[in-house]
């Protein structure tokens, strides 16, 4: 039964590993529904955050084959933590003056912020769980959503991390 | 960086790691972007470099020498087309995991990304069939570059083999990068051998005693943990028959009274019998490859397994074991030894070996056409089953595995994994090269042997006396084998009309050539061809047809659907 997962990899900062994570992914048919990337406190180190939908028993290949690869420092499964999940979105909706204060109200609601104001349109940046977001974006369904982008979901477990 | 720190040619580096890493040959194909390396090759007088004439010649020789020898194979070919030509040999050594070290020049770094001449991503492009790539180009890595060759093979020949490359600019093995001594330990890649854990072994040992009628499978990471005397321990204490998968073959005495053959696809009656009506199977470094087991769902139902493998990723990626090991397959099998209680020979045991009997390969030779499986078999008795022996990929591969039966490891050379035709005649120079005292066969088919045809010149100038065993039926035998069994013969793209005559072609290169007819020249041949000592020998078998490949477990299917011989 495919449920969605998070894992995180922490992989050395060196040229070329993104392409080396993406591409077991691509090669092995796991999907990939986000991915997100960045260093760490630790320079030589980045952090890869992907969420995957799959079963268990497929979980536990991409942890293993990902885990593999010589550049992959740890893999940590997070399925079973608790966690502290964070995205951002920032939506372009259309907002003339009829609709603007609808749309504002909803943000507001979302506990949002509007970050641009333009030629009938505002930019909404939200920052919240992907449950959240989801909602967010499909109340703004039933206006006019010019562009959107998403930074795909970042994770850290509570407490103190075991080492 | 200290002021007295140590700094020499890149290309000199390079030649000093092979030194410390005991490389004293490898094969490799020159161009402009490693015209530095070949230089400083110039004056290493202990360090051999042996031309291919394709660097797809290269990659195979140096992982054929690697399977006999143990030792790290190395191949080096120049940036873009060369190192591309390189691809093929990579994956295949990939998927049989052989440790091999890929040496690839580059244009200048300040190029690499413009699409200069002769310039191919080649960390890219083979990051899929490669353990680990390097591309040494960042003053970072440049400022380590001793260590990085060190890593590769490190990385090559620790846990689970694999080949692994390092990409080279030209002004990199030109200009001067630091020297530093050897630190096995600092390297980035030092990872100690993993080892049974005791909880595991217990339960291993009481599932063997429980178990009514088990199997041990062995593959190639038991080749390559040099695992065999405890195999052979191991089965011969507790009365367990052997089974071997092709990348295993030679890891039990084939002559052994314990030794079921191979099972799968093309497996042996009795092997995949025994595997598929086993209660416990013990797999040792082997990974359930689809040839072996066939359809999934049907196959050894009542099975349950201990899975030992270097690499835990294979531990129910295919089939779920009920004690996974992590562990090199030698090192397991001592901390199994130890624990295990003697077993006694049971009924199980005495009807596989019954059933072995009642069911052995088979063929008919008379007096016309040569049968195939006559050479392969006639060739075994000569040479006592003592060579060393390469293949190439269909049914010379499958013939070869059923009739040149194998008493000790590293004396076997095919692609299993890949399946790459053309890879038997270059890795028997490798093999060659890597045991000059052996004698070595390429057992190959005329669509196959035409794949690096151009290493008889290699074969020659080096003087690497190898046999090549053409068994010529003018088809692309495996493929017209399957669209006769299962695509009413309609033979497309098999004709394989229009071979050159290949005595020729192997006088043409200073080898020699020979041509046999007919049943009785066979011996006669072989044995000539053995008194041949100081260049290749090819010769021509002209055999029947359309002779087929038997026990077939069709794609897909399982043991029930096992065809033991040719329909009537």
């Amino acid at each position: 039964m495919p449920t969605e997962h998070t894992i995180s990899v922490l992989v050395k900062n060196r040229p070329r590993v993104l392409a080396r994570v993406a591409g077991l992914f691509a090669r092995r048919g796991f999907n990939i529904d986000s991915l997100a990337v960045s260093t760490t406190q630790d320079e030589a180190i980045s952090r890869m955050t992907v969420t995957t939908t799959c079963d268990e028993a497929t979980l536990a290949q991409v942890c293993k084959q990902v885990g593999k690869l010589h550049d992959v420092v740890r893999v940590l499964d997070h399925t079973e933590d608790a966690m502290v999940e964070r995205e951002l979105c920032l939506c372009k909706v259309a907002a003339e003056a009829a609709h603007r204060a609808e749309i504002v109200q909803i943000c507001d609601i979302f506990r949002g912020d509007v970050v641009d104001i333009g030629n009938g349109t505002v930019i909404i940046q939200l920052i919240g769980d992907k449950e959240k977001i989801d909602a967010f974006v499909r109340l703004m369904q039933d206006y006019d959503i010019q562009e959107m982008v998403r930074t795909g979901k970042i994770v850290l477990s509570r407490g103190v991390q075991a080492t | 960086m200290s002021q007295n720190q140590q700094t020499i040619k890149g290309a000199d580096a390079l030649l000093r790691v092979f030194r410390e890493e005991g490389v004293d040959v490898f094969f490799g194909y020159p161009g402009g972007s490693v015209i530095p390396i070949y230089d400083s090759l110039f004056d290493a007088e202990d360090i051999r470099d042996i031309l291919p004439r394709h660097e797809q010649g290269a990659a195979h020789a140096a992982d054929g020498y690697a399977r006999v020898t143990g030792k790290v194979g190395v191949c080096m070919a120049t940036s873009g087309p060369g190192a591309c030509n390189l691809v093929t040999g990579l994956a295949t050594a990939y998927m049989d995991s052989i440790p091999m070290v890929a040496i690839t020049g580059q244009v200048k770094t300040h190029l690499v990304g413009t699409d200069g001449f002769q310039e191919a991503d080649t960390t890219g492009i083979t990051i899929p069939v490669t353990k680990h790539s390097y591309l040494i180009k960042d003053p970072n890595e440049v400022a380590r570059f001793p260590d990085i060759i060190r890593e590769a093979f490190y990385l090559a020949g620790h846990g689970r083999p694999g080949p692994v490359l390092v990409d080279i600019p030209f002004d990199v093995s030109l200009g001067e990068v630091p020297w530093a001594e050897r630190d096995i330990e600092g390297l980035d890649a030092y990872e100690p051998l993993a080892v049974a854990d005791d909880a595991d072994i217990v339960r291993a040992t009481e599932m063997i005693a429980e178990a009514e009628r088990p199997v041990l499978m062995i593959g190639g990471g038991v080749i390559a943990s040099e695992a065999s005397a405890e195999v052979r321990q191991l089965a011969e204490k507790c009365n367990i028959c052997v089974v071997h998968t092709l990348m295993g073959k030679g890891g039990f005495p084939e002559s052994h009274e314990l030794s079921l053959g191979m099972p799968g696809m093309h497996g042996t009656v009795t092997a995949s019998y025994a595997l598929q009506h086993s209660d416990l199977m013990i797999v040792i470094g082997a990974r359930f490859d689809d040839r072996i087991t066939g359809d999934l769902e049907r196959f050894a139902p009542d099975a349950c397994v201990i899975h030992i493998d270097i690499d835990p990723a294979e531990l129910d990626k295919v089939r779920h074991a009920h004690v996974g090991i992590v562990a090199d397959a030698r090192l397991a099998l001592e901390k199994l030894l130890e624990a295990v209680k003697p077993r006694e020979r049971g009924d199980w045991d005495d009807y596989l070996l019954r059933f072995r009997e009642e069911h052995p390969l088979s063929y008919e030779q008379g007096d016309e056409a040569i049968v195939p499986q006559y050479v392969v078999q006639q060739l075994h008795e000569i040479t006592e089953g003592k060579a060393i022996i390469t293949t190439e990929v269909g049914q010379n591969q499958m013939w070869a595995a059923h009739y040149y039966k194998l008493d000790e490891p590293r004396r076997w050379c095919s692609s299993g994994g890949l399946g790459t035709m053309g890879y038997g005649h270059p890795a028997a120079l490798g093999a060659q090269v890597g045991r000059p005292d052996d004698l070595v066969c390429d057992i190959a088919g005329d669509g196959s042997i035409q794949m690096c045809i151009q290493e008889l010149a290699t074969g020659v100038i080096n003087k690497l006396p190898i046999k090549i065993l053409i068994l010529n039926n003018s088809y692309l035998g495996m493929v017209r084998q399957w669209q006769d069994m299962f695509f009413d013969k309609r033979y497309s793209g098999v004709d394989l009309t229009g071979n050159p005559d290949f005595v020729r072609v192997a006088e043409a290169y200073g080898a020699v050539g020979m041509r046999i007819t007919k049943p009785d020249e066979v011996a006669p041949a072989i044995e000539k061809a053995l008194e041949v000592d100081d260049v290749p020998v090819v010769m021509d078998f002209v055999v029947a047809q359309e002779e087929n490949v038997f026990p077939m477990i069709p794609a897909g299917k399982s043991y029930e659907e096992i065809m033991e011989r040719a329909p009537e």
